[in-house]
């Protein structure tokens, strides 16, 4: 059962390196969604990874880590908020600013008090969050087919994973069955129709940047808690630039965002595994080419070669009530 | 869109607002120097003595300032054509191709001054190249330039990886560039120009692609605000629907404002690669061109506006890495965070001080306050 063993590692680890890309690709969604366009969701995961690593090791407990990644993060949110909302500014802009702010003040901040070259100190276990073994999972190891796929596959990830994987039905449904969502989604269309029934629109988008930072933050959370132990400078690589290619790619709907992700996630597991190998016809693949799939697909998606993607008609516009 | 702000005189609109923009930017860095445990102003005083105390921390700031002349001047013209053109990095990236084309054929045949013109069209023809396909999405298939140009910058970042890995890299040799030039990819330093203040250029790689970026600047001002291409651009800025019932082509618009946009950023990878490096280097770009983004949001645009801004930049680039050396817990990530202050205040924010400063101005002379009633209904 080569073929199978090799089926199985490489499913995990794609489980395991879209983890974050889920997230942060939903915490995107509700932002979206709500008409605020964000491209500084890579700077609210890397400034949530780097308050999780600090406050994790200094408490040694893993929730307090969790808790200051997600703190950061909707504050970091509220900052692009009232940037986008309160002052009508360019949400790209903000949305730079942000990601700029946060890359040299975690490596300055982590420097100045830990002085490990812009790390945080290693985790212990405590300050980690552990595996999850799921029931029976040892038992039925040795079943074949059933046996691997169960302890190997579904078995023995993080809990934030299991977290991200319920999020998407969770998200789809505040946003498609809920009085919230529907407002939300409203907002993100048409604002004038939502403030002429007498909801306020600013609040609304409010409440959809604070759900942006908290599903950011724990994205970040993940990275330093559970994939790593502690932070490490740069540590999120781009990844809220591909989190966001996938939002975009999975035409903004929590369904979508979830094979977007897995699929990017996927070609980041082929890639780290099958560097250098040589294909049968193909021959060998530069890994710089699986780099830039993602990227790459992005663009052919959103010139509308795989179907159209069309984002909220009223993202990117401030609201301005009329007077 | 409504404006519900009052007009102010030019001298607060272009340089009261942008300098207590700036101020905050600064104030909150000297914040985040406090936090570090340092003294802001010895941090100040460092950057400012790192960036001009000397003929050669002169030239490296010159140099720097040349780059972001380059990367501003290219997020400013899509700017006026209401495109944000954040993919100068991945431009200015394949730039280099074209530079390094050129040096590579004929460093050893002819000199500078004819590889020079060469290395120019082919640093503009890859850089604006690269700007193209996005400026092309935009206008045909009407994919969000933005996030075209986000995704640019990480494919060029890994096309370049590859051509380093497997085309530009001498056979043996284990580090990521190209070998080095020989004299004719070499471009002559403006010691000259700096003897006439009686100052010593030294080691600096202030060079002759500076009076290229200055040659820009003014071509750029002339572009904008002297042609018919510039007008069209700036009316697509203004109001597209306006645009379009001139009879003004959108989508050529676009796209040659993209190229312009690109071909300006490709023209950076002349300063580091023939002036500094002598050779292509893996990431020789370093982020100027998101800098560009900072110095064009800063310099509002005009060429007037983003010499001085990229001259800022210079100075915190070549300052910030004086206060590196004095005051090690401060490195250059500083730098990051300025900008990205800058970009945040200057930028998203930039309204932020107006109604305060539109009522101090106003309050105090009564005369500008009429002319401000009567220009703003």
């Amino acid at each position: 059962m080569d073929v199978f063993q090799v089926f199985i590692e490489l499913a995990q680890s794609t489980v395991r390196l879209s983890t974050p890309l889920i997230l942060a690709a939903l915490a995107g969604l509700f932002t979206e969604r709500a008409g605020i366009f964000d491209i500084g969701l890579e700077g609210k995961m890397l400034g949530a990874a780097f308050a999780a690593g600090c406050v994790a090791y200094i408490s040694q407990s893993v929730y307090m880590g969790l808790l200051a990644a997600v703190l950061v993060s909707v504050l970091l949110s509220l900052v692009h908020g009232y940037a986008s909302i309160t002052q009508r500014g360019s949400q790209i802009v903000s949305g730079v600013a942000i990601n700029f702010v946060v890359a040299g003040s975690t490596v300055i901040l982590g420097e100045a008090w830990f002085r490990q070259g812009g790390r945080t100190p290693a985790l212990s276990a405590d300050g980690r969050f552990g595996t999850v073994t799921l029931p029976f999972a040892d038992a039925v190891r040795d079943v074949p087919v059933l046996g691997p796929l169960y302890s190997g596959l579904l078995s023995g990830h993080s809990p934030l994973t299991y977290l991200a994987f319920l999020m998407v039905p969770a998200s789809w449904w505040i946003l498609y069955r809920t009085r919230f969502g529907l407002r939300l989604r409203a907002v993100g269309e048409n604002p004038g129709a939502v403030d002429t029934a007498g909801i306020s629109v600013i609040w609304l988008r409010y409440r959809g940047v604070i759900c942006c930072g908290i599903l950011c933050g724990i994205a970040g959370a993940y990275l330093s808690l559970a994939a790593g132990a502690g932070f490490t400078k740069g540590m999120t690589a781009g990844k809220g630039y591909i989190a966001l290619a996938a939002l975009i790619f999975a035409k903004w709907r929590p369904k979508n965002i979830l094979f977007a992700c897995l699929l990017f996630g996927f070609l980041d597991a082929f890639a780290i595994r099958y560097q250098g190998y040589a294909f049968p016809l193909i021959g060998k693949v530069p890994v710089q080419l699986m780099q830039a799939l993602p990227y790459i697909l992005t663009v052919i998606l959103l010139a509308g070669f795989i179907g159209k993607a069309i984002p909220p008609k009223a993202g990117g516009v401030p609201y301005v009530k009329e007077r | 869109m409504s404006v519900p702000y009052a007009k102010l005189p030019g001298w607060a609109e272009y340089g009261l607002i942008p300098l207590v923009n700036l101020a905050v930017a600064f104030l909150i860095s000297g914040l985040v120097v406090l936090i570090v445990g340092e003294s802001p102003l010895e941090a100040a005083y460092h950057m400012v003595n790192g960036a001009f105390g000397r003929g050669e921390y002169i030239g490296f700031t010159l140099y720097y300032t040349t780059t972001f002349i380059f990367t501003g001047l290219a997020v400013a013209v899509a700017f006026h054509c209401g495109l944000f053109n954040i993919g100068g990095e991945g431009q200015a990236y394949i730039g280099g191709i074209g530079v390094v084309l050129a040096c590579l054929a004929f460093d050893r045949t002819l000199p500078w001054y004819l590889v020079f013109p060469i290395a120019i069209v082919g640093a503009a023809f890859f850089g604006a190249l690269w700007a193209m396909i996005p400026g092309w999405l935009q206008a045909k298939r009407g994919s969000h330039i933005v996030i075209t140009t986000i995704m640019f910058n990480f494919i060029a970042a890994s096309l370049m990886n590859y051509l380093l890995n497997r085309v530009f890299k001498p056979m043996g040799s284990m580090s990521l560039e190209t070998r080095t030039f020989d004299a004719g990819g070499q471009l002559p330093k403006l010691d000259w120009l700096m003897s006439i203040f009686g100052l010593s250029v030294g080691s600096a790689p202030f060079n002759i692609s500076f009076l290229l970026a200055l040659l820009a600047a003014f071509g750029v001002w002339v572009l904008i605000w002297r042609t018919r291409l510039g007008y069209e651009m700036r009316t697509m800025g203004h109001s597209p629907a306006a645009a379009r019932y001139a009879g003004i082509k959108e989508a050529k618009i676009i796209v040659i404002a993209m190229m312009i946009s690109g071909g300006l950023a490709g023209m950076m990878a002349l300063n580091p690669i023939m002036g500094e490096q002598f050779r292509m280097q893996l990431d020789f770009v370093q982020g100027a061109g998101f800098v560009g983004i900072a110095v064009a949001l800063m310099g509002r645009s005009h060429p007037a506006g983003i010499i001085p801004a990229a001259l800022l930049f210079g100075m915190l680039y070549q300052g910030g890495a004086e206060i590196s050396f004095e005051m090690p817990s401060i490195s250059r990530d500083m730098i990051v965070i300025i900008q990205g202050l800058v970009i945040l205040f200057a930028g998203a924010l930039e309204h932020m001080f107006r109604p305060a400063i539109t009522r101090v101005i106003l309050g105090l002379s009564p005369k500008t306050r009429d002319a401000a009633v009567t220009k703003g209904a």
